[in-house]
């Protein structure tokens, strides 16, 4: 690794992971940061209690079907949620740009405050700090969550067997593709919006469903690609992917082919990838269709037993190639 | 017609296949097809398109990827210009292209001013709208991408952007075609020629390879019915000992090309002998900037010396353009070099060989 | 870089053009092309429309290829 941090060094791709892996984890080392997983599960008197946290530097801090607030929201919920998780209690630390807007702060913590108020959590603590023009873009907004773990949860990527299907909650790549919609130099113009949501009543609708699902992950920075590459890495078992069931917006099939991007590698910030089994799959599949939030699931591959380690697609033409995780960024600053 | 997915079909590209493996039984040796289009590289792994050819049909890589082919020298020039204080707008695949000492992407970090574009036109705006910044645009790329530069040059002129300049580093591909031939290193059966530089050159400029070398030569578009297609007709070409030049992709390349670009090309640019990385120098294959322009040729307003040194000891990029080895035959593909610890330009440019190798084929050994 | 894609031409005023592809609209240059009109289709590359697209040729190779055996 070389002296500097590059931006690609926080994209959650290859140099995300290097840096977790070299400085991080041999510092930190603790066996609850050990799994790496979207939240920690810690034990606190017998009840499991999960506990993460995520800062949110997206540019710019509007953008359709979103802001900020929402984002900061929406995906530290998503980071309970995913493990399995009632999201309750929310931190909220902001760093704030001399010079800033306060009718814009206003707006953006209302915002922040209306999505916790739908999925039902609190805003119980808060720091603010303020550094000087140029010292931070705008606003950056970091929050933690804490939330306990539903007991029908049982979510552990040693869960995961060879045959286990694989659902998402429908299409792909919107957030990046209406984050980057905002930057002017493209000129586009694109009728694209983020899919930021919290997901919580999604998976609360079909908690029944927890026993038979294995694990769960968000797929936010590195897209779907770059979430299921970590999944398998170091694995006994492999993914195979098929490229036509996994459902791409018009818009976003467009932009991704002018500017020769990939929708697997996008960043989403309202999509979840689900491991189930392949018993249960359709059955799962046609209780998420019920939610607005989920009326787009599709069943996108399955678990296999080789290759192992590696994420393979079956293109639309019926070839197979692998999908390996990205280094550099398609796009920085998007979450 | 939208003309995409029409042409990613998968029943004509069941088809296909079997109408190439038929052809294939007839040809009982083994057979060594080259495209020179980093695009072409990309969409036939990209789409697994090897997995339907018949094994003793061989795919090879040519030097199609215009960043990969660019020498060092360019790139100390680009980061010389950026540490001094020139606004460099670039295309996104030159910022990771290691030169000598340094690359874009370093030069930015350490405050270089330096951004990415995705046009010249955005690049001439910028110059226009900050009068007091020496802006340069690098100029990479082969015939598809000239014309826009040309296209940028005259409006510069015209409206007098004078703090608007090009490095031009541009580079032709008839010629390295013809190289190729001549040096005779690598055995090559046929050409797959790129779609897109052929829209502006017209297929018309492959006649002399036919001609000459007795190779033949087919014109394809992207897409794996494109593609495939145009395998097929080198492959009835090749069972019937023919050479000629034949153009899958006439829904856009016409024998004579696209003749307004071209003679902007040819108002701006003065063909010269340019340096290509693994290939040396070969003749008529770079565009300078003419002296009617060379107020916005930035090599004649500031120039700058560079001392450039060669590739890192060990990397076999200039075997890899040639299409002699394949990335995994040099000994620090993938180990060594890979992605996130690009040694060469072949797998720094997400067009080169090797990265794109790297990131389609089950092959990679890890 | 010959990364080129297929655009339906919505609007030109003079060298610029509006594009559109699957609700996705763009300015372009139209610089390079001569005889071009509203509702063509061309070849987008780096924010240039380098060539027309034909439908006649695409449609006839379209044609070409579905006639093929299917197992020669």
């Amino acid at each position: 690794m070389k002296d500097v941090i590059r931006l690609a060094h926080g994209n959650g791709g290859k140099l995300s992971w290097q840096l977790i892996k070299e400085i991080f984890l041999p510092i930190l080392s603790n066996p609850h940061l050990a799994p790496l997983r979207d939240s920690a599960i810690v034990e606190v008197e017998g009840k499991k209690i999960a506990f993460t946290t995520d800062s949110y530097v997206v540019k710019p801090i509007f953008f359709p079907g979103g802001d900020i607030g929402k984002l900061a929201i929406s995906g530290t919920v998503n980071d309970l949620t995913v493990m399995g998780a009632k999201p309750l209690f929310i931190s909220c630390g902001l760093i704030i740009e001399e010079g800033f807007p306060i009718p814009t702060l206003k707006r953006v913590i209302t915002s922040l405050q209306e999505t916790a108020k739908n999925v039902g959590v609190t805003v119980v603590t808060g720091d603010t700090k303020v550094v000087e023009k140029g010292s931070a873009d705008e606003i950056f907004i970091n929050t933690s969550g804490i939330g306990i773990v539903l007991p029908e949860a049982n979510l552990d990527p040693e869960r995961i067997k060879v045959g286990d299907h694989i659902l998402i909650n429908g299409s792909i790549g919107e957030h990046a593709i209406a984050v980057l919609s905002q930057r002017q130099e493209l000129g586009f113009e694109v009728p694209a919006k983020s899919d930021c949501a919290p997901l919580f009543d999604l998976i609360n609708e079909v908690r029944s469903f927890l026993t038979c699902i294995k694990f769960m992950r968000d797929a936010t920075r590195g897209g779907v690609a770059g979430v299921l590459n970590e999944i398998v890495q170091g694995e006994d078992f492999g993914i195979e992917l098929w490229e036509d069931e996994i459902p791409v917006r018009e818009e976003t099939f467009a932009v991704c082919e002018l500017l020769g991007l990939d929708p697997l590698y996008l960043a989403n910030e309202g999509k979840i990838l689900i491991f189930v089994e392949k018993e249960r799959s359709l059955d799962l599949l046609s209780h998420l269709h019920h939610h607005p939030l989920g009326k787009d699931t599709r069943i996108i591959g399955e678990v296999v037993s080789e290759p192992r380690g590696k994420v393979y697609l079956e293109t639309t033409i019926g070839t197979k190639r692998i999908l390996d995780l990205l280094v550099e960024d398609q796009l920085p600053r998007i979450c | 017609m939208k003309y995409i997915s029409e042409f990613r079909e998968k029943n004509l590209v069941n088809r296909l296949s079997g109408r190439i493996a038929k052809v294939a039984s007839k040809i009982k040796r083994e057979i060594r097809l080259m495209e020179v289009c980093g695009t072409h590289a990309m969409a036939i792994l990209r789409y697994g398109i090897k997995e339907l050819l018949p094994p003793w049909i061989k795919l090879i890589s040519g030097p199609g990827c215009p960043v990969c082919v660019t020498p060092n020298q360019y790139i100390d020039e680009a980061c010389t210009y950026a540490k001094e204080g020139f606004l460099v707008t670039t295309f996104g695949d030159m910022m990771r292209v290691p030169g000598s000492r340094s690359s874009l992407v370093q030069e930015k970090a350490k405050g270089g001013k330096i951004k990415v574009v995705y046009s010249t036109m955005e690049a001439l705006e910028i110059a226009e709208l900050h009068p007091q910044e020496k802006v340069v645009f690098l100029g990479v790329g082969f015939e598809t991408t000239a014309p826009t530069v040309a296209t940028s040059l005259i409006l510069a002129k015209k409206k007098k952007i004078t703090n608007y300049m090009i490095l031009s580093g541009h580079k032709l591909i008839p010629p390295a075609m013809e190289a190729l031939l001549e040096e005779g290193e690598v055995k090559i059966d046929g050409f797959l020629c790129p779609g897109h530089v052929s829209a502006i050159t017209g297929s018309q400029v492959y006649d002399f390879i036919a001609r000459k070398f007795g190779v033949p030569c087919v014109v394809a578009g992207f897409e794996p019915v494109d593609i495939l297609q145009g395998i097929y007709l080198l492959l009835c070409q090749i069972a019937k000992s023919e050479a000629k030049v034949e153009n899958e992709y006439d829904r856009v390349v016409k024998p004579e090309g696209n003749l307004k670009a071209r003679s902007l090309m040819e108002e701006v640019f003065r063909v010269e002998p340019s340096i290509w990385r693994g290939m040396g120098v070969i003749d008529k294959s770079g565009l300078e900037i003419r002296k009617e322009y060379s107020q916005h040729d930035v090599r004649a307003r500031y120039p700058v010396k560079v001392t450039s040194s060669n590739n890192k000891k060990g990397c076999r990029c200039g075997e890899i353009l040639k299409g002699v080895i394949e990335p995994p035959d040099c000994p620090l593909f993938g180990d060594v070099c890979n992605p996130s610890r690009p040694l060469g330009p072949c797998m720094v440019s997400i067009e080169g060989t090797c990265n794109i190798y790297y990131r389609f084929s089950s092959k990679v050994k890890i | 870089m010959c990364l080129a894609i297929p655009v339906k031409l919505t609007k030109i005023e003079g060298e610029i053009g509006w594009v559109e592809m699957g609700g996705v609209k763009r300015k372009i240059n139209l610089f390079l092309l001569s005889d071009v009109k509203v509702g063509d289709y061309v070849l987008l590359h780096a924010g240039f429309a380098i060539s027309k697209v034909e439908e006649k040729e695409a449609e006839e190779l379209l044609n070409l290829l579905s006639q093929m055996d299917a197992n020669p």
